[in-house]
Protein backbone atom coordinates (compact mmCIF):
# COMPACT_ATOMS: atom_id res chain seq x y z
CA UNK A 1 0.00 0.00 0.00
CA UNK A 2 1.24 3.91 -0.41
CA UNK A 3 3.06 5.52 2.43
CA UNK A 4 0.32 6.80 3.92
CA UNK A 5 2.16 9.85 6.50
CA UNK A 6 0.87 13.11 5.49
CA UNK A 7 2.86 16.05 3.87
CA UNK A 8 4.53 18.40 6.39
CA UNK A 9 3.71 21.95 4.94
CA UNK A 10 3.99 25.42 6.32
CA UNK A 11 2.47 29.11 6.42
CA UNK A 12 4.64 31.93 6.97
CA UNK A 13 4.05 35.45 7.91
CA UNK A 14 6.53 38.54 8.50
CA UNK A 15 5.78 41.61 9.21
CA UNK A 16 8.11 44.82 9.88
CA UNK A 17 6.83 47.01 13.45
CA UNK A 18 7.06 49.88 14.69
CA UNK A 19 7.07 48.00 18.04
CA UNK A 20 10.16 47.29 20.91
CA UNK A 21 10.66 43.80 20.99
CA UNK A 22 9.83 43.73 25.04
CA UNK A 23 5.93 44.62 23.63
CA UNK A 24 5.64 42.91 21.31
CA UNK A 25 6.79 39.69 23.49
CA UNK A 26 4.39 40.82 26.29
CA UNK A 27 1.84 40.83 23.51
CA UNK A 28 2.44 36.81 22.31
CA UNK A 29 2.68 35.60 26.24
CA UNK A 30 0.45 37.31 28.52
CA UNK A 31 -3.09 36.05 28.69
CA UNK A 32 -4.73 38.90 28.88
CA UNK A 33 -2.82 40.82 26.07
CA UNK A 34 -3.47 37.23 24.42
CA UNK A 35 -7.01 37.48 24.66
CA UNK A 36 -7.45 40.83 22.81
CA UNK A 37 -5.91 39.77 19.22
CA UNK A 38 -5.67 36.06 19.62
CA UNK A 39 -8.11 34.23 21.91
CA UNK A 40 -8.77 33.62 25.50
CA UNK A 41 -6.26 31.08 26.98
CA UNK A 42 -4.93 30.26 30.23
CA UNK A 43 -1.39 30.08 28.55
CA UNK A 44 1.75 30.48 30.92
CA UNK A 45 5.19 31.58 29.18
CA UNK A 46 6.83 27.99 31.12
CA UNK A 47 8.67 25.14 29.03
CA UNK A 48 6.56 22.15 29.12
CA UNK A 49 3.45 24.02 30.14
CA UNK A 50 0.46 22.78 28.31
CA UNK A 51 -2.89 25.38 27.61
CA UNK A 52 -5.20 25.88 25.37
CA UNK A 53 -7.01 28.55 22.97
CA UNK A 54 -10.66 28.70 23.57
CA UNK A 55 -13.02 30.22 20.45
CA UNK A 56 -16.14 30.07 19.41
CA UNK A 57 -15.93 27.54 17.18
CA UNK A 58 -13.74 25.19 19.10
CA UNK A 59 -10.50 24.98 21.35
CA UNK A 60 -6.82 24.90 20.46
CA UNK A 61 -5.00 22.64 22.38
CA UNK A 62 -0.80 23.49 22.92
CA UNK A 63 2.25 22.83 24.99
CA UNK A 64 5.51 25.28 25.32
CA UNK A 65 8.58 23.75 23.38
CA UNK A 66 10.94 27.05 23.13
CA UNK A 67 11.00 29.95 25.32
CA UNK A 68 13.43 33.22 24.45
CA UNK A 69 12.61 35.96 26.03
CA UNK A 70 11.87 38.52 23.67
CA UNK A 71 13.61 36.76 20.79
CA UNK A 72 12.08 33.09 20.06
CA UNK A 73 8.73 31.26 21.58
CA UNK A 74 7.38 27.93 20.09
CA UNK A 75 4.39 25.86 20.77
CA UNK A 76 2.27 22.76 19.87
CA UNK A 77 -1.37 23.87 17.95
CA UNK A 78 -3.66 20.75 17.35
CA UNK A 79 -7.06 20.93 17.14
CA UNK A 80 -8.34 17.25 16.57
CA UNK A 81 -7.35 17.64 12.61
CA UNK A 82 -4.31 20.26 12.52
CA UNK A 83 -0.85 18.82 14.17
CA UNK A 84 1.14 21.49 13.88
CA UNK A 85 4.13 24.27 15.63
CA UNK A 86 3.53 27.53 16.00
CA UNK A 87 7.12 29.53 16.19
CA UNK A 88 7.26 32.74 16.87
CA UNK A 89 10.82 35.15 16.29
CA UNK A 90 11.62 38.74 17.09
CA UNK A 91 14.44 40.31 15.42
CA UNK A 92 15.23 43.82 16.61
CA UNK A 93 15.04 46.18 13.85
CA UNK A 94 16.02 50.33 13.56
CA UNK A 95 12.38 50.94 13.67
CA UNK A 96 11.31 48.39 16.20
CA UNK A 97 10.84 44.62 15.45
CA UNK A 98 10.37 41.99 12.45
CA UNK A 99 7.95 39.47 14.05
CA UNK A 100 7.89 36.44 12.60
CA UNK A 101 4.88 33.76 12.49
CA UNK A 102 5.61 30.14 11.07
CA UNK A 103 3.65 27.16 11.72
CA UNK A 104 4.54 23.88 10.11
CA UNK A 105 2.59 20.03 10.40
CA UNK A 106 0.04 18.45 8.98
CA UNK A 107 -3.42 17.32 8.60
CA UNK A 108 -4.35 14.41 10.73
CA UNK A 109 -7.24 13.00 8.75
CA UNK A 110 -5.71 13.47 5.24
CA UNK A 111 -4.28 10.49 4.23
CA UNK A 112 -7.14 8.58 5.63
CA UNK A 113 -9.64 9.86 3.56
CA UNK A 114 -7.80 10.79 0.31
CA UNK A 115 -5.85 7.45 -0.05
CA UNK A 116 -8.78 5.22 0.29
CA UNK A 117 -9.53 1.53 -0.12
CA UNK A 118 -10.82 0.75 -3.29
CA UNK A 119 -8.48 0.43 -6.77
CA UNK A 120 -9.45 3.53 -8.84
CA UNK A 121 -8.49 5.99 -5.83
CA UNK A 122 -4.73 5.53 -5.08
CA UNK A 123 -4.46 6.12 -9.12
CA UNK A 124 -6.71 9.13 -9.26
CA UNK A 125 -4.78 10.39 -6.65
CA UNK A 126 -1.36 10.07 -8.25
CA UNK A 127 -2.95 12.34 -10.97
CA UNK A 128 -5.09 14.64 -8.52
CA UNK A 129 -2.13 16.94 -8.03
CA UNK A 130 -0.93 17.66 -11.86
CA UNK A 131 -4.70 18.09 -12.26
CA UNK A 132 -4.84 20.73 -9.51
CA UNK A 133 -1.42 21.56 -10.58
CA UNK A 134 -3.41 23.00 -14.08
CA UNK A 135 -6.13 24.57 -12.42
CA UNK A 136 -6.07 28.47 -12.33
CA UNK A 137 -5.51 29.84 -9.40
CA UNK B 1 -14.37 24.51 11.32
CA UNK B 2 -15.88 23.35 8.24
CA UNK B 3 -18.96 21.45 6.65
CA UNK B 4 -17.48 21.45 3.35
CA UNK B 5 -14.77 19.02 3.78
CA UNK B 6 -17.04 16.79 5.02
CA UNK B 7 -19.47 17.31 2.36
CA UNK B 8 -17.00 16.27 -0.31
CA UNK B 9 -15.33 13.34 1.63
CA UNK B 10 -19.53 12.06 1.65
CA UNK B 11 -19.75 12.39 -1.65
CA UNK B 12 -16.36 10.96 -2.84
CA UNK B 13 -16.98 8.04 -0.59
CA UNK B 14 -19.84 6.42 -3.38
CA UNK B 15 -17.74 4.73 -6.01
CA UNK B 16 -20.57 5.24 -8.34
CA UNK B 17 -20.16 9.21 -7.64
CA UNK B 18 -15.90 9.11 -7.41
CA UNK B 19 -15.44 7.27 -11.08
CA UNK B 20 -17.71 9.81 -12.22
CA UNK B 21 -15.94 12.86 -10.83
CA UNK B 22 -12.85 11.02 -12.23
CA UNK B 23 -13.77 10.85 -15.67
CA UNK B 24 -14.95 14.19 -15.65
CA UNK B 25 -11.53 15.29 -14.76
CA UNK B 26 -9.59 13.05 -17.13
CA UNK B 27 -12.08 13.92 -20.45
CA UNK B 28 -12.92 17.24 -19.65
CA UNK B 29 -16.93 18.10 -20.10
CA UNK B 30 -19.66 15.60 -20.61
CA UNK B 31 -23.14 14.83 -21.29
CA UNK B 32 -25.16 13.49 -18.65
CA UNK B 33 -25.93 10.83 -21.51
CA UNK B 34 -22.17 10.20 -22.45
CA UNK B 35 -21.72 9.99 -18.46
CA UNK B 36 -24.09 7.09 -18.68
CA UNK B 37 -23.05 4.99 -21.41
CA UNK B 38 -20.02 3.88 -18.92
CA UNK B 39 -21.49 4.79 -15.55
CA UNK B 40 -23.27 0.99 -15.19
CA UNK B 41 -26.23 2.29 -13.93
CA UNK B 42 -29.27 3.94 -15.47
CA UNK B 43 -29.93 8.39 -16.19
CA UNK B 44 -31.95 9.14 -13.34
CA UNK B 45 -29.12 7.10 -11.37
CA UNK B 46 -26.09 9.31 -12.72
CA UNK B 47 -28.55 12.65 -12.88
CA UNK B 48 -28.53 12.11 -8.98
CA UNK B 49 -25.17 11.85 -8.14
CA UNK B 50 -24.38 14.42 -10.41
CA UNK B 51 -26.69 16.65 -8.72
CA UNK B 52 -24.92 15.65 -5.33
CA UNK B 53 -21.45 16.46 -6.82
CA UNK B 54 -22.85 19.71 -7.69
CA UNK B 55 -24.20 20.25 -4.39
CA UNK B 56 -20.20 19.37 -2.99
CA UNK B 57 -18.69 21.67 -5.54
CA UNK B 58 -17.32 19.01 -7.12
CA UNK B 59 -19.02 19.86 -10.74
CA UNK B 60 -20.32 22.48 -12.44
CA UNK B 61 -23.25 22.02 -14.87
CA UNK B 62 -24.51 24.21 -17.86
CA UNK B 63 -27.32 24.36 -20.28
CA UNK B 64 -26.75 23.74 -24.33
CA UNK B 65 -30.19 23.71 -25.74
CA UNK B 66 -31.70 20.41 -24.56
CA UNK B 67 -28.34 18.81 -23.14
CA UNK B 68 -26.56 20.04 -19.69
CA UNK B 69 -22.85 19.31 -19.95
CA UNK B 70 -20.88 18.29 -16.67
CA UNK B 71 -17.18 19.23 -15.83
CA UNK B 72 -15.30 18.88 -12.72
CA UNK B 73 -14.00 21.27 -10.40
CA UNK B 74 -11.14 19.62 -8.90
CA UNK B 75 -9.93 22.89 -7.38
CA UNK B 76 -12.55 22.02 -4.87
CA UNK B 77 -10.47 18.88 -3.25
CA UNK B 78 -7.69 21.27 -2.76
CA UNK B 79 -8.64 22.75 0.90
CA UNK B 80 -8.47 19.15 2.15
CA UNK B 81 -4.91 18.34 0.86
CA UNK B 82 -3.64 22.27 2.04
CA UNK B 83 -4.78 23.58 5.05
CA UNK B 84 -2.48 26.48 5.02
CA UNK B 85 -5.02 28.94 2.87
CA UNK B 86 -7.62 28.42 5.78
CA UNK B 87 -4.39 29.00 8.31
CA UNK B 88 -3.03 31.68 5.89
CA UNK B 89 -6.29 33.94 6.54
CA UNK B 90 -6.48 33.07 10.18
CA UNK B 91 -2.72 34.22 10.64
CA UNK B 92 -3.16 37.57 8.86
CA UNK B 93 -6.15 38.47 10.50
CA UNK B 94 -4.59 37.89 14.02
CA UNK B 95 -1.20 39.66 12.88
CA UNK B 96 -3.67 42.58 11.88
CA UNK B 97 -5.60 42.33 15.92
CA UNK B 98 -2.16 42.18 16.74
CA UNK B 99 -0.99 45.48 15.72
CA UNK B 100 -3.60 46.76 16.36
CA UNK B 101 -3.07 46.14 20.19
CA UNK B 102 0.39 47.27 19.98
CA UNK B 103 -0.56 50.32 19.28
CA UNK B 104 -3.01 50.45 22.05
CA UNK B 105 -0.42 49.34 24.89
CA UNK B 106 1.10 52.14 26.36
CA UNK B 107 5.58 51.66 27.07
Amino acid sequence: MSDTSPEMRSVVIERDLTHPPGRIWRALTQPHLMAEWLMQTDFEPVLGRSFSFQAEWGAVNGQVTEIEPERRLAYSWGDGVLDTVVTWTITPTSDGARLRMEQTGFRKDQPRYLMGATAGWPRFFDNLEQLLAREPA
Amino acid sequence: MSDAPDLIFRSLADPTRRSLFERLCREGELTVGALTAQAGVSQPAVSKHLAQLKQAGLVQDRQAGRQTHYRAEPGALVPLIDWTAQQTAFWRARFDALEDLLGRIDQ
